[in-house]
């Protein structure tokens, strides 16, 4: 599959990437290459395999349903740019 | 033309965990902002989450009482977009492997006509947190104590086919979570979120109309108002000769309409894969087994039997049986007083109700419990009191903790049944009001109310109302 410097102005946009437009056409071409290299794997029949969720084979483990943390939100909230009423803040996000 | 509606919902239900799904904080409702928000929640750098066994746990009962297929295996996948309320980037959920597949519920409709509507899956999530909009000049506070608070999204099939029908669904849907007590179903507060995809299609269409997704519907009534809006909306356009646009809508109750939620509507693109920090979860039949037995009673089960061994109508063991607390307080009354079932069901459906919905109360917060409405219904029962009474002295119970005999005793309430008593004073009144008496025994037969009325006004309301009846007709017509 090729990538085209459509979609990789689409890709940075989704992952908030601010890219350098000169550089897009060559990002293109790496994306396809690596693209191209997971294609080899299209040539194996999985038809009879389970898709895999997790390379570590064992099960999650649980925990108990119980309130383990306490308030540290003045600790936390020293490495906030800007907060306010216990607030952290943000530049706005509607209109 | 005849249009049909088609209409699929996602309820977004928080489950009722102590702490949230993937990390120690408390889940409580109200606390100030971000105090309940620790470095799992914030989406520090380095953070492991790890699963809430009681999430799990109530995913699966929920399954059990919908007849739905369990994800033996369940994995959590990562769901990509940037909100400020989502720190991480992504919200953990569940894509392909839920933990709840495909199953049904049965609604019931006004006219008794009986529905099944398919469950398409429901799978375990963790809610964003909240942001404000409007309080900080050009800036959003963003909250993140609801930030990882469990959730049970519950897909419906598009089986719904008008407003009243969706209404029904979601009611069922809250009666179940709430009888299995995995949700407190609070829709103010959000515990209870409706999101209700709707189209249109000419009538045998088989084909779907493009649906708009209408989200911030808080109440039941709200979502009826909302789709029948949004269903308007959609046939007035294509009815124009325009093409309804996919996308999602706000629902305004002050307007009372939908509103696009964004003019330059975004393509999402999720890039949904299994969360690496997470293994898949699998759950044994012995657990299977363990939480079928700890289930209770059901809904449907409860109203079959309440029909059965009550004798009740099918619509007041349905509105007996829609809330658990109603029906257990139902019980209560029934087994404590020995009053008929009827009189019990008239009692909590009409005088208890009306006075809970004027004060904007549950029935769990009634001033006056099952214990003491009991001793109410014993002496309607017993005759002591009558119902007029009964409605005098429920009003002092609500106000008081005094018990309904206390009150009978202390204001002398009780029932007068001394015929010669009622008879005196159906004499008082016969005497007074001698045109009366002769326009009744002229054929005016209507006017026996107002005889009633008068030996009541002079009981003050405590004359036995049959034995005050039979008695009234023999003195009038002899």
């Amino acid at each position: 599959m090729a990538v085209d410097e459509e979609t990789v102005a689409q890709v940075a946009h989704l992952a908030r990437l601010q890219i350098d437009e000169n550089r897009v056409a060559e990002y293109a071409v790496e994306m396809s290459n690596v693209l191209a290299l997971a294609e080899t794997m299209n040539d194996i029949n999985t038809d009879n395999v389970e898709p895999m969720a997790h390379p570590v084979h064992a099960v999650q483990r649980l925990r108990d349903d119980e309130v383990s943390e306490s308030n540290n939100r003045e600790a936390f909230q020293q490495c906030a740019p800007a907060v306010e009423e216990g607030y952290y803040l943000v530049p706005q996000v509607i209109e | 033309m005849q249009w049909e509606t088609v209409i699929g919902l996602e309820i977004h239900a928080q489950l009722a965990t102590r702490s949230k799904i993937f990390s120690g904080s408390s889940t409580d409702f109200g606390a100030e902002p971000n105090t309940q928000a620790n470095a799992v929640d914030l989406g520090m750098p380095g953070v492991l989450p790890v699963l809430n066994r009681q999430a799990v746990h109530m995913a699966i009962k929920f399954a059990l009482a919908t007849n739905a297929e369990i994800g033996r295996r369940s994995v959590f996948a990562r769901k990509n977009y940037f909100y400020p309320d989502l720190p991480k980037g992504y919200q953990i959920s569940q894509m392909s492997l839920p933990i709840v597949g495909r199953g049904e519920v049965e609604i019931t409709m006004d006219d008794g006509s009986v529905k099944t509507v398919g469950l398409t899956r429901a799978h375990l999530e963790e809610d964003a947190g909240k942001s404000v909009h409007d309080a900080y000049a050009g800036q959003t506070g963003v909250d993140l104590n609801r930030a990882g608070t469990p959730l049970l999204e519950i897909v419906s099939e598009p089986d719904l086919r008008s407003a009243k029908e969706a209404v029904a669904y979601a009611r069922k849907i809250h009666s179940i979570v709430r009888y299995i007590d995995i949700c407190d179903g609070n829709m103010q507060e959000g515990s209870f979120r409706c999101d209700a995809n709707v189209s249109v299609r000419i009538a045998g269409e088989e084909k779907l109309g493009t649906r708009a997704e209408i989200k911030n519907v808080n109440s039941f009534r709200f979502l009826e108002r909302a789709i029948n809006f949004e269903v308007e909306r959609q046939i007035d356009i294509i009815e124009g000769g325009g093409e309804v646009v996919q996308e999602t809508r706000l629902y305004d109750a002050d307007k009372d309409e939908t509103r696009s939620m964004r003019s330059k509507e975004e393509a999402n693109d999720y890039r949904y894969f299994p969360d690496p920090d997470l293994l898949p979860v699998e759950v044994e039949q012995s657990l299977i087994d363990q939480l079928q037995q700890s289930l209770p009673e059901l809904p449907e089960s409860r109203k079959a039997r309440f029909i059965t061994d009550f004798e009740l109508a099918e619509y007041d063991a349905g509105v007996l049986t829609a809330d658990k607390a109603t029906a257990d307080f139902f019980e209560a009354a029934v087994e404590k007083s020995g009053a008929s079932p009827k009189l019990a069901s008239t009692w909590i459906t009409g005088e208890l109700f009306s006075r809970l919905n004027k004060a904007g109360l549950e029935l769990g917060d009634s001033p006056v419990d099952a214990e003491r409405f009991s001793g109410l219904l014993a002496r309607m029962h017993d005759n002591t009191i009558s119902g007029k009474i009964g409605k005098q002295i429920l009003d002092q119970m609500w106000d008081s903790t005094d018990s309904a005999d206390h009150i009978i005793e202390s204001e002398g309430l009780k029932q007068i049944s001394d015929s010669s008593e009622i008879e005196k004073m159906i004499d008082d009144v016969i005497a007074a009001n001698p045109s009366q008496v002769e326009e009744y025994r002229g054929g005016k037969e209507k006017l026996l109310a107002f005889f009633v009325g008068q030996v009541m006004k002079a009981s003050r309301g405590k004359a036995n109302p049959a034995q005050l009846n039979e008695l009234l007709k023999q003195k009038l017509n002899g």
